[in-house]
């Protein structure tokens, strides 16, 4: 079988570019533990509403001053649907829907996941700019899915 | 000569309808992004659109699209008519009842599910039974073409299978591996829940198996255009195919490649350990390299066609090439679009990124530029050629057919390129409305989804020039003795040995192995996992 000079040249350049994508991505999760929100952990989606990890809905701050924001989604709101968090400190999401698949995403920022029935997501960010940033979703769950979304306030403490 | 014309011809006519219906649901969907009031515009009829549009053009366009187009190509190719032809149109029957079904159900407003229909959005079960025979009618089809093939091969020992057929055959066991994912899910899950059969089903377990299909289906599109742009397109140009060996060994990285892929839909996906995300980011990005070898072997073949037209220079071969040949302008640009959205896709597959553009409307901008040109504007290309040769009629209207790839590729620029922008700047994919009641965020986006209804506007004129044409040709076209289809010879001969490449069998058992490294073990982890099914929900 035979090869082109040309041809060789090429295939170990793109075998080099794959190489330098994926060296990237590696640096990224390595270095600056940029991973997806792969948080592993399940709920009854038929219970949720009474789950004692749903319950109470809102902003906590916990004793290391880090913020945890726990919510719900459901056709076609998210509960609550206004939230204040502190800029420059990690805020940490736990997102559990009470019907069907929703999305979760803070426009303009990297914050992003899926909402799952049965699934906890779950996710830690920092918000470095205060202002008023809007969620929507992200994954089409109804005849509604468009006026679905909520606001996050991020405040103060440049 | 082509065999079986009137069944290949079926299949594309099924195809072109599917495509017309789609089209019309796509122009509503592009005005009503850009908050352009038309009179029957209603979310209910926005969502039921995206679902008919998405089911028509991705599944039944392409399906039956490539249907018949493997057969014209395996039969000529092979020299001899399909082996079992009663099966095969038992199969065309099947999956021409099974559409019939999932239409009724989305037309009716049943499904409104759109094409991922993930659970507990629960469709009619008949939208689910009707997709599972449109598939079966697909593996019986394939059946055929591999028996046919076999039948040859006894014939011919020893003889490399003509490189048409080689990639048709990869097609075939591409989609034989990714539809094991989708039918587990419809009969294990979605047909018995939706008969009330089973009271509940678990969404994650739906998308892992949904996506072990549906990201090898994107090669089940595209694995046949690259079969055009091999062993047709640079015939048509003028030229000859750069190389054979290499175009075999594309077909058999993407046997090996295109399933254990899948999680890099699921990104964003709670329940799914990072590490096996990981891993599947690794292969994602391995399965460029083909692609990038095709562009290479492509473009070199079309340079070959450029010179043997006279060209001399570095770059006047590309001016020489037939711009205003249908089929190969639709295919060049085509190409160029592709081009676009290949880096777009490895900007979706990376890790990190993918939170940017995870379901915005960026993501609608890249598969436009993928199936929807590299696959869908091929494909009217290769009907402009194919169509008239089927029936044997001159092509109708051909100053339509001559505009429309050009139309294609401007209102496919202006619709992508805003909707990558307005994208990363996260407005969502798929929603009827995109003011989110005149949130500041959502004003920023507005001028750009006006450039996305302009572009899809001139995409809607586009189609219809196809339509008007593959009308045209199919009723009024002037009957005439048409060329018999050939496919391009390669530059250095036609291969009289057998390379490693050829061994098909052997690369599908590197797949099936590759496969099961990739999924058995984070399936059987999940199954391990104490999990809690949902119910079925209808809010449509």
């Amino acid at each position: 079988m035979h090869v082109h000079l040309y041809e060789r040249i090429w295939m170990w350049g793109a075998g080099a570019i794959i190489v330098v994508f994926l060296g990237a991505i590696a640096f990224a999760t390595v270095s600056q533990g940029r991973l997806p929100p792969s948080h592993v952990e399940t709920v009854d989606p038929r219970n949720v509403w009474s789950d004692a990890r749903f319950a109470q809905r809102g902003v906590t701050t916990n004793p290391d001053g880090s913020v945890e924001v726990t919510m719900l989604a459901m056709m076609f709101a998210f509960q609550p649907n206004e939230i204040r968090v502190p800029a420059n400190t990690p805020v940490t999401f736990r997102i559990a829907s009470a019907d069907v698949v929703h999305g979760f995403q803070i426009v303009g920022t990297n914050g992003n996941t899926m909402v799952i029935p049965g699934y906890v997501s779950q996710f830690t960010m920092t918000f470095d700019e205060p202002g008023e940033y809007l969620i929507t979703c992200n994954e089409y769950c109804g005849l509604g899915h468009h006026n679905m979304g909520a606001t996050l306030i991020v405040e103060g403490g440049v | 000569m082509i065999h079986n014309r009137r069944l290949a011809t079926a299949n594309i006519g099924v195809a072109v309808v599917a495509f017309g219906i789609a089209t019309f649901m796509a122009l509503m969907q592009a005005l009503s992004r850009a908050s352009l009031d038309l009179p029957w515009r209603s979310a209910k009829m926005y969502y039921l659109s995206v679902t008919g549009h998405g089911v028509l053009m991705a599944i039944v366009f392409t399906t039956f699209f490539i249907m018949g187009l493997g057969i014209a190509f395996t039969t000529r190719a092979l020299e001899r008519p399909l082996k079992w032809p009663r099966v095969a149109w038992a199969g065309f029957w099947i999956a021409a009842v099974g559409t019939a079904m999932v239409a009724w159900a989305i037309l009716w407003g049943k499904a409104t599910v759109l094409y991922t229909f993930y659970p507990p959005l629960q469709a009619h079960s008949a939208f689910y039974i009707g997709a599972t025979l449109l598939v079966v009618g697909s593996w019986v089809w394939g059946a055929v073409i591999i028996a046919s093939y076999f039948a040859w091969k006894k014939d011919n020992p020893g003889t490399p299978v003509p490189l048409a057929v080689h990639g048709i055959l990869t097609t075939i066991i591409v989609w034989y591996l990714a539809t094991v994912g989708v039918a587990s899910e419809m009969l294990f899950q979605l047909i018995p829940w939706s008969l009330g059969l089973k009271e509940t089903v678990d969404p994650l377990l739906a998308r892992m198996l949904f996506w072990f299909f549906g990201h090898p289906l994107v090669y089940f599109w595209l694995i046949p255009a690259y079969v055009v742009w091999y062993s047709v397109v640079p015939r048509e140009a003028g030229g000859k195919l750069f190389s054979d060996p290499l175009a075999r060994m594309v077909f058999a990285l993407f046997i090996i490649l295109s399933t254990p892929v899948g999680f890099h839909h699921q990104f964003m996906d709670p329940g799914i350990s990072a590490g096996w995300k990981l891993a599947h980011t690794v292969t994602t990005f391995a399965i460029l390299f083909p692609s990038f070898v095709t562009a290479f072997t492509v473009t070199a073949s079309l340079e070959v066609a450029g010179r043997m037209r006279g060209a001399r220079g570095l770059f006047d071969w590309i001016a020489k090439l037939p711009w205003n040949n249908p089929m190969v302008a639709a295919v060049l640009l085509s190409m160029i679009l592709f081009a676009v959205g290949g880096f777009g896709g490895a900007i979706n597959a990376a890790y990190g990124m993918n939170a940017v553009v995870h379901n915005t409307a960026w993501i609608q901008g890249h598969f436009h530029l993928t199936v929807g040109s590299a696959v869908a504007l091929t494909f009217m290309g290769v009907a402009y050629w194919l169509v008239p040769k089927l029936v044997g009629r001159d092509l109708e209207l051909g100053l339509l057919a001559k505009w429309q790839p050009y139309l294609w590729f401007v209102g496919m620029l202006l619709f992508s390129i805003s909707n990558h922008i307005t994208g990363i700047m996260g407005m969502p994919r798929r929603v009827y409305e995109t003011s989110y009641g005149g949130s500041l965020a959502a004003t920023q986006w507005e001028g750009l989804t006006l450039i996305s209804a302009a572009g899809g506007v001139l995409l809607f004129v586009s189609a219809s020039f196809f339509l008007l044409s593959m009308l045209g040709t199919v009723l009024a076209g002037p009957k005439a003795e048409q060329p018999t289809l050939e496919f391009a010879e390669p530059l250095e001969g036609e291969p009289t040995k057998l390379v490693v490449f050829d061994r098909i069998w052997a690369w599908v058992v590197v797949a099936v192995i590759l496969v099961a490294i990739a999924y058995a073990y984070p399936l059987a982890d999940h199954l391990a996992m104490e999990t809690f099914g949902s119910p079925g929900y209808k809010p449509f």
